[in-house]
């Protein structure tokens, strides 16, 4: 995966509340077999009329923001739906951090698997970047982001700052405690056998 | 030792290792397949030619994609098709079980696993699918997960995890007749918010829970993640014994005896601690309906839709503003004069048997509405074949509603059943989010019995009314 470190890039505002993985990825979506090339269904409903013609009072629509690549939202970011499609989608179309007072546990954790940084700040500090005419700057090393003048810092488990610096897959990770997971699997045996399957459905 | 809850007891449990860094890596007994959030994760599995740890762990099942009407002659839209067959070849080359579109006991993967005895209490579970949370009503730990951490389970059989908070909710008083555990979940959500479950796992109590049968706590911990929570809990009892014992996968003899004192000891001690504490009187609740684009937007059977003007924050008149522009509501209308022009009764929260024969006892000698389309979708082959053999199907058909094969249907249309722009539609199931039914439709999120109501008034009606039969 790729890693993480520093971006600066255009922040799109979109500063609603609650916007959930179906706003950010409708279902009629989700039919694909593979993780590429969902960027132009980002945000479909919202982004383009019933016709399919982008509707212009839409952020992404909009000339600086077409290039955006990093996301301002509102609390309770990536709500509802578990579709990993989610990140994949604001993934292909450039977004590679989202600023938001919080996000849904699922999505956060989805994020990471991604090489997608979901950055906590205060809503005052989203409505301020908000204002800041230019790129802002997402410095992972330092846990800042910096822009128009203001230094906002944010919080991030040192375990989830190291997968995206070094693009850590995790699958791999985990191979090292295979061993404890034999270990686990004897005990459990042992300790729990009607958790064995042993009749098929 | 330190008291724990039941939610800090199935942790510890499946604590396979803690790394350096502090994050834990979690056991995971049962994994839960689907079609749509599972072919990346077996390309994955394929092109870092990693073998599959546990096949006989999953269970696996079409539902997001399938058709609801002449199943038997094939799935006619293509990229469902292409969906589905994946699934086959991928369960088939990794020798994963699986139930065929066209067998009985097909179904919601989260109606599926409890039928089939798969989940059960003190487990582990996961699946690519928010509403894992539901198998969280036997007491095992169940939770949605994203498609990289399925192939992680795949791989595995582990995920790595942070341990959440611990939130009670205690539900004071009995609940009153003609109301269910779905009014006792948006009753909930309405009062904590769709984030105020975010970081917790939260403890159903109180004779309110107690009261209820596994169907009913199933609704009630399918749900949880519309409070935010990843997981909801009810700690087993004999309810939950007495459903489990004889299903296919549950233990028999020796291990049933096992496995049963095991459960015995699964709830929280007396002196455990809970981070969050929420408390809530049912005892005078009345019907609930959403009237917004999320869940926690609900009010019951007399209320009204609500003025933005009177919200406490800019923020939050803006999304009101918003949601009642979307659902072509004016502030103040009774939630009774509110017409509808569909009913959606099924999907993983109210799409069993009891929520089918709470809907029937209503329909049975009325007629749906005129200019109404309404919807029956049974959550299994098993619940379809029990309806029948009840005569539920024919109370169904005879009112006007249509009687369908098993899947997720209209909970978000990803088959062909779809709400066209601008209709308004009472539905069991568990999001209202903007264009969850179909581009520009229009959900409110109500129990079974409500909907049946609605289907035969026109209007929401509260179902009390016409409870005992026509």
């Amino acid at each position: 995966m790729e890693p993480f470190t520093t971006l600066t890039g255009i922040a799109a505002p979109l500063l609603r509340t609650n916007i959930d993985t179906d706003l950010i990825i409708p279902k009629q979506f989700l039919k694909t077999l593979v993780r590429s090339g969902l960027g132009r269904h980002l945000f479909s409903e919202i982004r383009y009329d019933a016709d399919g013609r982008e509707r212009p009072d839409f952020v992404l629509n909009q000339p600086p923001y077409r290039a955006a690549s990093i996301l301002l939202a509102g609390p309770n970011f990536g709500c509802g739906s578990s579709r990993e499609h989610a990140p994949w989608a604001l993934k292909d179309f450039g977004i590679r951090a989202i600023l938001a007072p919080s996000f849904a546990d699922i999505f956060f954790t989805n994020c990471f698997a991604n090489g997608l940084l979901p950055a906590v700040l205060p809503m005052e500090a989203i409505e301020t970047l908000a204002t800041v005419k230019g790129p802002l700057t997402v410095d992972l090393p330092a846990q800042q982001v910096r822009g128009g003048g203001h230094t906002f810092t944010f919080d991030l488990e040192p375990a989830r700052k190291a997968v995206l610096l070094e693009g850590l897959d995790e699958i791999k990770r985990t191979e090292a405690n295979l061993g404890d997971i034999d270990a686990f699997e004897a005990r459990r045996r042992l300790n729990a056998p009607w958790l064995e399957i042993h009749t098929q459905p | 030792m330190t008291p724990r809850t039941l939610y800090d007891k199935i942790w510890d449990d499946h604590l396979v290792a803690t790394r350096a860094d502090g994050t834990c890596l979690l056991y995971i007994d049962r994994h839960l397949v689907h079609e749509v959030t599972s072919p990346q994760a077996f390309e994955g599995l394929r092109e870092a030619r990693r073998p599959l740890r546990r096949p006989n762990a999953i269970l696996s099942v079409a539902d997001h994609n399938v058709p609801t009407l002449n199943r038997e002659k094939g799935i006619a839209d293509e990229t469902c098709r292409l969906q589905v067959e994946e699934l086959e070849t991928n369960v088939k080359a990794y020798g994963v079980p699986y139930l065929p579109l066209l067998d009985d006991r097909q179904g919601i993967v989260h109606v599926v696993g409890p039928e089939q005895g798969f989940t059960l209490p003190g487990t582990t579970i996961v699946c690519g699918d928010s509403h894992t949370s539901t198998h969280g009503a036997f007491g095992a730990l169940a939770f949605g997960i994203g498609t990289s951490e399925v192939e992680h389970v795949l791989a595995t059989q582990t995920l790595p995890q942070r341990k959440s908070r611990n939130l009670r909710v205690r539900f004071l008083g009995a609940l009153p007749p003609g109301l269910g555990a779905k009014d006792l979940a948006l009753a909930l959500i309405g009062r904590i918010g769709t984030a105020g479950g975010t970081g917790h796992v939260m403890e159903f109590t109180g004779p309110a829970v107690r009261a209820l049968s596994m169907e009913g706590r199933m609704t009630l911990c399918n749900m949880s993640i519309e409070g935010g929570a990843r997981s909801g809990l009810v700690a087993p009892d004999d309810v939950t014994f007495a459903y489990l014992e004889g299903r296919p996968m549950v233990p028999k003899d020796d291990l049933w005896d096992a496995a049963l004192t095991h459960w015995q000891s699964l709830r929280s001690d007396e002196a455990a601690t809970f981070d969050t504490e929420v408390a809530l009187d049912v005892s005078a609740l009345a019907p609930q309906v959403t009237w917004g684009t999320s869940p926690q937007w609900v009010t019951d059977i007399g209320g009204r839709v609500p003025d933005p003007a009177e919200a406490t924050s800019a923020d939050d008149r803006q999304a009101m503003l918003r949601a009642l522009d979307y659902m072509g509501l004016k502030p103040g209308t009774l939630i009774q004069d509110i017409a509808l022009q569909a009913v959606f009764i099924g999907s993983c929260t109210n799409g069993r048997i009891e929520d089918l024969r709470e809907a029937a006892a209503v329909a049975k000698g009325r007629k749906v509405a005129p200019g109404l389309r309404a919807l029956v979708v049974p959550g299994s082959g098993l619940v379809k074949r029990q309806a029948e053999a009840e005569g539920l199907d024919r109370i169904f058909l005879a009112a006007g509603f249509e009687w369908r094969q098993p899947g997720c249907s209209m909970c978000l249309g990803m088959n062909d059943d779809r709400l066209e722009e601008g209709v308004r539609c009472a539905s069991t199931s568990n999001r209202n989010f903007e264009g969850r039914q179909g581009r520009g439709s229009r959900t409110h999120l109500v129990s079974p019995g409500m909907a049946a109501a609605a289907a035969v008034t026109g209007h929401f009606t509260d179902v009390r009314q016409l409870m005992g039969g026509q």
